[in-house]
């Protein structure tokens, strides 16, 4: 059986490192606008919105690897995939978890039936029924193909759940609805020389994570080969 | 709705005016209680991250022992 390897090289981490402290700190110190009801939560922005935005690039990553499977049935291709999924749902769970947080003090209520709010959860339910889909199944060649195939339509599901339903719908998210997007909120651009590296830095730590996962697999895998 | 809207077109004419508008805390930051909060977040943060560096450099070793768990 040929296992998935991959490789995260020391500076990728370290940049991860260094542009995750600096948003902590710019994030919390630097200047932020002054707006009424969100006041000073709106620097959860540099928070909440780059677990989502980490969330996608691995469901990216995720179904790259599926359909890579699906072109050339290596099991590795498959590992990849489920890793990036694995990791891309954590980053989902956290995203969510921020958000009702967020949404209580600021819409009143943590579930406020948002459609962008209700849309990431019918799309975390969807990957969540991937992973139900891969236990149901113990033959691994299967277990690999069908859970690449449905791989593909998730990230089809999620796309429009996420992105587009939310614009075509009256949701409080900015950027949806009619709101303004978060252009409107950094006059100046602060908030996007902040909001960015976060998006780059969380990705990069979800990476590295998966990158973590993938070797632990990897050296799994060699030991109960040579067990048999 | 109409009332932050307003706002964000108050604040893109006159940055004068907007430092009053919305309630900050202010008094956190000029008391300087701010910085216990990010050294709290900040240690909790590189605590992790090295937690994270170490689990990589046990991995490593496990790679070491069994040679061709790389491919």
């Amino acid at each position: 059986m040929s296992t998935a390897y991959l490789c995260m090289k020391v500076w990728l981490k370290i940049v991860a490192v260094v542009l995750l402290v600096y948003v902590h700190l710019a994030g919390l110190l630097m200047e932020a606008p002054r707006l009424n009801i969100l006041n000073e939560t709106v620097r959860a922005l540099y928070f909440h919105v780059p677990m989502w935005f980490g969330m996608v690039l691995l469901y990216v990553l995720s179904v790259y690897h599926a359909i890579r499977y699906l072109r050339n049935p290596f099991h590795g291709h498959d590992v990849k995939s489920v890793e990036f999924a694995n990791v891309g749902t954590a980053f989902g769970i956290l995203g969510m978890i921020t958000g009702m947080l967020w949404a209580n003090y600021t819409w009143g209520s943590p579930w406020h039936g948002d459609p962008k709010q209700k849309g990431a959860a019918i799309a975390l339910l969807v990957y969540f029924a991937y992973f139900v889909l891969r236990g149901s199944l113990d033959n691994m060649e299967q277990r690999a193909r069908l859970s690449s195939i449905y791989n593909v339509f998730a990230f089809a599901t999620m796309i429009p759940l996420i992105f587009i339903i939310p614009r075509l719908e009256d949701s409080m998210h900015p950027g949806n609805g009619g709101n303004p997007g978060f252009n409107a909120y950094d006059l100046d651009s602060r908030m996007r020389m902040i909001f960015y590296p976060a998006v780059i830095a969380w990705f990069l730590i979800g990476y590295w994570i998966v990158s973590l996962r993938i070797r632990y697999r990897a050296i799994e895998e060699k030991i109960l080969e040579s067990d048999l | 709705m109409k009332r932050l809207l307003y706002l964000l077109l108050l604040l893109m004419i006159s940055p004068m005016t907007y430092a009053q508008d919305a309630e900050m805390a202010d008094v956190m930051r000029s008391n300087g209680k701010i910085y216990v909060v990010v050294g709290i977040i900040l240690i909790v943060l590189i605590g992790l991250i090295t937690y994270l560096f170490l689990l990589d450099r046990k991995i490593t070793h496990l790679e070491k022992k069994l040679p061709s768990a790389k491919h």
